[in-house]
């Protein structure tokens, strides 16, 4: 009987011991991860022949500081004090003593190295778990010596990617509309720099009005509005090479061009017969085709990131809203039912999400909503701002935003300002003069 | 015949009797049902514990430290009782310092309800709004559980609660400092379901022996980068966290731990 009973508790008793404890942990800090950027160690002979050619003291540093400045701008990453660093770049990277970065909260480490060979850029750079104690990523780069802005951004689109999973937007540009002189009278080019504003370049003279300047989704081509003799004209400019081309004369008011997204195709909208329509172009054929046929004004054309859907506004309901239909034309749908009126909807890389603009009583908002219209979400107000575009991974939006004139006509101005899908990280653009209608192109190293 | 009547007089008198005793525990019965739930509410309280019961029991640990030293390595492990410590033959000066000691850090009324089984009124009056809203946290996350699956979870949950489960408070404890620990990687798709188990094993101070993915294989499986950052920060959390914030006994409980991370909520918020 006894040898029964003890059976049944030896039976029972592991079952009980082997009831695992779980806990739920649903919520953490949104605190931008600690990461400490070492600078990039150099050897003298190296650090000598880039003073030579680029005429910067150290290299390393240097493309380390693009890196930091790249995170921090990310809102997503707290770049560490370098004053705090323990350890010399050159041993950090062979083997980085991982208690010395603990001590100071580091919870990710970028080490690297930076060598000139055969008239080259050689970087190296290793991406730590400080708290694992294990390397995480380690690449190299060989490329041109000038190319060393690029090769920082393209270190922290790798580091990005490694960290948070999805793909990084640093190795990027974008193109907008420089603009001088008073409001009434002015100037206004094509201009192109880095996303992180270095690197700013005209692209044209300012003889001519441009507008809207539209990245294609899969190459450095881009598309834009320029007034010719007061008749509207669609660009098309190749930014590696400089070539333009007219890719025609359209009647009436055109808008707002745009690439489909295998960049075969631009959308946009003109106005025949005193109606505005959305019409489609072949860029091989020049055919164009007529995708809304309806006596309200329809603009402001973007596609879905996989090329079935379009979303434009429209007046049909009576004030300006937003539409989704079908890339031919058909089953339109409404999607924006808040108060105001919306407009310049253009669809996420991503596809989940549409951004638009929204005037409501006064006051100018950049917002967001899913394609079928719900889970709106206002991310900045003021006095005038509009015109949102994408980074390459959906996450992050640039716009401009223009200032109040005073009683004089004084005090006008045109920045470009970027903020992230949490609505936190608003931040402005730097760039050489004022600007408007930003257009982020897709990652270069792609 | 009269001998009759004496017997019937006689078990009559005796079934009146009978029923005159047991009545009155059959009408009592509805009078013990509120103390059953009170005795509810102070398992409930008892679970929730006080929220600075873990504080208390923190300074508990370091005074039995201090002790330990002053007095001897005899002096008992477990039971802290302050009458019996005082009556062990000590220097006076040392064992001022020990009044002093626990004058400066402990709320007397803190420790008196760790150490004693204070009286219900008591308990109630130390129940706070932060211990209320664990409560309520505590029953959505099972009330979630038993809605999404079968009867097999109440047992689990009822093993818990009767053979070795953490407390509200212990565990309440124990996420409040993983919280902040936890740097949520913000580039992760809500959308997706990523759900991160990891199992430790852990050493009685709340250091750890070992941590383990339990979905381990998703970790390297190409289209799951977003599973391995979420794994990958959860690891740095649990590293960053170390020695974890377990309770002083039962060790035996809890030696294993699972922790699920799950940053949908946050994430959507």
């Amino acid at each position: 009987m006894l040898f029964r009973y003890l059976l049944i508790v030896l039976i029972i008793l592991p079952i009980k011991a082997f009831a695992l404890i779980e806990v739920d942990i649903t919520r953490g800090n949104l605190n931008p991860l600690p990461v400490a950027v070492s600078p990039l160690s150099i050897d003298e002979k190296s650090k000598s022949n880039f003073k030579k050619i680029l005429k910067k003291e150290d290299l390393g540093s240097e493309i380390s500081a693009v890196v930091e400045n790249n995170l921090r701008q990310s809102g997503l990453f707290n770049p560490l004090n370098k004053n705090a660093f323990l350890q010399k770049p050159d041993i950090a990277n062979l083997k980085p003593r991982f208690e010395d970065w603990n001590l100071i909260k580091a919870q990710a480490l970028i080490t690297g190295k930076v060598t000139f060979v055969d008239e080259k850029l050689r970087v190296e750079f290793r991406l730590w778990d400080v708290l694992a104690g294990k390397e995480m990523m380690a690449l190299a780069f060989t490329t041109v010596p000038s190319n060393w802005r690029r090769v920082g951004h393209i270190i922290t689109d790798k580091v990005y990617q490694r960290l948070t999973g999805e793909d990084g937007y640093f190795d990027t540009r974008i193109i907008y509309v420089s603009e001088k002189g008073p409001k009434t009278n002015r100037i206004k080019k094509l201009a192109i720099m880095d996303q992180d504003g270095f690197n700013n370049k005209f692209l044209t003279l300012g003889n001519e009005l441009v507008l809207t300047p539209r990245f294609s989704p899969t190459n450095q081509m881009v598309t834009y509005l320029s007034y010719f003799r007061n008749l509207p004209r669609v660009y098309l400019l190749d930014i590696e090479t400089g070539m333009q081309e007219v890719v025609g004369d359209f009647p009436g008011m055109t808008f707002a061009p745009r690439f489909s997204p295998d960049g075969k195709k631009i959308i946009m909208s003109f106005a025949k017969d005193g109606n505005s329509d959305i019409y489609t172009m072949d860029l091989e054929n020049r055919i164009v085709e007529r995708i809304t046929n309806h006596p309200s004004i329809d603009t402001s054309p973007s596609y879905s990131p996989d090329g079935k859907y379009i979303t434009f506004n429209s007046d049909r309901s009576g004030y300006q809203q937003i539409y989704v239909m079908n890339s031919s034309g058909k089953n339109v749908k409404r999607i924006s039912f808040g108060n105001g009126i919306y407009g310049t909807p253009v669809w996420s890389p991503r596809g989940d999400l549409i951004a638009f603009t929204k005037l409501h009583k006064g006051k100018f908002y950049i917002g967001v909503m899913r394609t079928d219209g719900t889970g709106e979400r206002l991310l900045t107000e003021n006095f005038y701002q509009e015109a949102p575009s994408w980074s390459p991974n959906g996450r992050v939006l640039i716009f401009y935003r223009e200032t109040k004139t005073n009683s004089k006509g004084e005090g006008f101005s045109a920045k470009l300002w970027s903020i992230d899908l949490t609505g936190y990280n608003e931040k402005m653009v730097n760039t050489e003069t004022d600007a408007s209608d930003p257009s982020w192109s897709s990652l270069l190293s792609n | 015949m009269n001998r009759n009547v004496v017997i019937s007089f006689g078990l009559h008198a005796f079934l009146v009797i009978i029923t005159a005793m047991s009545l009155p525990f059959l009408a009592k019965k509805p009078i013990d049902l509120p103390p059953i739930i009170s005795v509810e509410l102070i398992q409930i309280t008892d679970k929730t514990n006080i929220p600075f019961a873990p504080k208390a029991k923190k300074i508990i640990e370091k005074i039995k430290e201090k002790e330990k030293k002053l007095v001897s390595e005899q002096a008992p492990p477990k039971m802290v009782k302050k009458e019996k410590q005082d009556s062990i033959p000590l220097p006076d000066e040392k064992i001022k310092k020990i009044k002093e000691i626990k004058e400066e850090k402990q709320n007397p009324e803190k420790v008196e309800t760790e150490i004693k089984q204070v009286s219900e009124f008591e308990k109630k009056d130390l129940f706070d709004t932060s211990s209320i809203s664990a409560l309520i946290d505590k029953s959505k996350v099972e009330n979630a559980e038993t809605n999404k699956k079968t009867d097999k979870i109440t047992q689990d949950q009822d093993e818990k609660i009767d053979f070795g489960g953490l407390s509200l408070s212990e565990e309440d404890a124990l996420k409040a400092q993983i919280f902040g620990c936890w740097s949520i990687p913000l580039g992760l798709p809500y959308s997706k379901n990523l759900l991160v188990r990891i199992k430790l094993q852990l050493k009685p101070d709340g250091s750890i022996i070992q941590s383990e993915i339990l979905d381990h294989a998703r970790m390297n499986k190409p289209g799951q980068e977003f599973y391995k950052v979420l794994a990958e920060s959860a690891l740095r959390a649990i590293k960053l966290c170390q020695p974890l914030r377990v309770p002083s006994t039962g060790y035996e409980k809890w030696k294993e731990l699972q922790l699920n991370f799950d940053a949908r909520e946050m994430l959507e918020g």
